[in-house]
């Protein structure tokens, strides 16, 4: 067999919380020019993650994503106007206190990147984006918001962040703040002190389709090593362990979260990626508006689907999709088994005539096809407790 | 886990074990290491042949796909059909229970060419040392 792995590039971008990870004997991966860990083999490597998300807590190092902040220059209501022009979803629906999940577009209505837009305070916008796009956002972000009366900060090297998810990821951070976290409702955040560090941003976001939170914390080596020992600590006794990207993958794969450059990138529109509910047509004009118009006149020609394999084999990201006549009718873009569901899945861009539940879609892996077929998605859904309301 | 002395290596992390002119074939407790959780194997059937350094099946983990390498050139006599109900065996027991493959082999002195334990051992300690660079 061939290594999975290749060697370490010395360029590779590290976070903070590098040498602790390659401590835990953590396996590495270049992800999107980051040295990022894919699973802690010896906590029990990438499906016991995955099932401690799903039944109890984990912690993943999301310090590799992006910070843009967009505030208010002299008169406020220049930043609202900027990230209103910039973002697909209304952010005039945000109170202090509220995030929303949205996108940045090309004028074609293809995209940029999807973000987590926060909104900080009267007129201050933060806007979490991907590590491996962090450069194009924010010359992206520059560019266009360059005749708004607002001020744009990088704020991506400033902050570790820190995910801990799962049904129990509540029980753990609440030992380590003295915010009120039941008060923070899926999609809010607040800020509190936690372990000793003052006006933390907490927010009840995430990538696992499970309830969670995510923490910034600032960027030291020692401080971050000493939260993220902090936060094992407090969830010993959920039987927390640290989680890598493996994990993070098939948990949002299961949630039917887009990931960029696999469900969404420069030539997939939001009409074909099925986000069509975070874009508002009526909110005002937008960056990709008039293309996504255009778009949708002429009618959408492939949409997103889950499969399920019927036969044995697993569908990999690329893997190319057959009908029954043996045409090639679209593309994987990301396939993996799901250790929740026990069962070999995928996501991948069909037309939209063979899109319908139950419609048999061949999946072309190493030479042979195998019989997959459409299936509703997500392929997880969590059940919420009234109280995570 | 150590590696078994009796046994030969490839680069590409596959062992065999050759008795006279039948050889069992597997991946290394290394391969299995770097794969993770091994989910699913697709191997040949009886008959089929094999050519040295050519692909003949695969192992998958959750997050991706290894293709298996002919260690020597030779016929199938068996897959372990064990591995399909219990693909995990390759992460257990990769150098016993974990078996791919027994063949005949064409030529039984080439699987002398290959890697002995102790020169595998150093060959996988300069991949650790790459991967920790």
């Amino acid at each position: 067999m061939e290594s999975v792995h290749p060697p370490v590039n010395s360029v590779l971008r590290k976070t903070p919380l590098n040498a602790l990870h390659r401590r835990l004997g953590a396996k590495m991966v270049n992800f999107g020019g980051w040295d990022m860990p894919v699973e802690y083999p010896a906590s029990g490597g990438l499906v016991a993650e995955h099932k401690a998300v799903r039944n109890g807590v984990g912690v993943f190092d999301v310090s590799h994503m992006g910070d843009i902040r967009i505030h208010a220059a002299k008169q406020p209501g220049g930043a609202l106007q900027a990230v209103q022009h910039l973002t697909m979803n209304d952010a005039s629906k945000l109170v202090v206190g509220q995030a929303q999940y949205s996108a940045m577009l090309y004028p074609e209505g293809t995209f940029v990147d999807d973000v987590i837009v926060h909104r900080l305070g009267e007129d201050d916008y933060l806007l979490v984006i991907n590590a491996g796009t962090r450069e194009k956002d924010i010359g992206w972000v520059k560019k266009n918001t360059a005749h708004f009366d607002c001020t744009v900060e990088d704020l991506s090297d400033n902050y570790t962040q820190l995910a801990i998810q799962g049904p129990q990821a509540i029980d753990v951070l609440c030992k380590l703040t003295d915010a009120d976290l039941d008060g923070v409702k899926n999609y809010w955040f607040t800020h509190g002190t936690v372990c000793g560090l003052k006006n933390t941003l907490i927010a009840r976001t995430g990538y696992t389709g499970e309830d969670g939170f995510e923490i910034y914390i600032p960027a030291h080596v020692t401080t971050s090593e000493r939260v993220w020992n902090a936060v094992i600590d407090a969830g010993k006794e959920f039987g927390i362990v640290p989680c890598g990207l493996g994990a993070r993958n098939t948990l949002r794969l299961e949630a039917k979260m887009a990931l960029y450059e696999h469900e969404i990138n420069d030539t997939i529109n939001v009409w074909e990626a099925g986000l069509e509910r975070y874009c508002k047509m009526d909110k005002g004009d937008f960056v990709g508006r008039r293309g996504l118009e255009k778009a949708r006149a002429a009618g959408v020609q492939r949409t997103l689907v889950g499969l399920e394999m019927v036969e044995r084999g697993i569908a990999r990201d690329g893997y190319r999709c057959l009908d029954e006549s043996g045409k090639v009718i679209g593309v994987v873009t990301s396939g993996s088994p799901a250790p929740t569901l026990g069962k070999n899945i995928a996501l991948a861009y069909v037309p939209p005539g063979l899109s319908a539940i139950g419609t048999p879609v061949y999946v072309e892996i190493r030479a042979q096809r195998c019989k997959a077929q459409v299936v509703p998605t997500p392929f997880y859904k969590r059940i919420r407790k009234a109280s995570a309301k | 886990m150590g590696y078994p002395t009796q046994y030969r290596y490839t680069k590409e992390h596959e062992w065999i074990e050759a008795k006279g002119d039948t050889a069992t074939i597997g991946i290394t407790d290394y391969a299995q290491h770097e794969l993770g959780d091994v989910v699913f194997v697709e191997l040949p059937a009886a008959g089929s042949k094999l050519t040295a350094g050519k692909t003949f099946g695969s192992v998958e983990s959750v997050k991706a796909v290894s293709e298996i390498y002919a260690p020597a050139s030779g016929e199938v006599v068996t897959a372990n059909g064990e591995l399909q109900n219990k693909p995990e065996t390759i992460n257990s027991d990769p150098h016993g229970a974990g078996w791919l493959i027994k063949i005949k082999l064409a030529n039984p002195a080439d699987v002398n060419t290959l890697m002995d334990a102790a020169a595998y051992e150093a060959y996988i300690e300069e991949k650790k040392k790459e991967a920790s660079a």
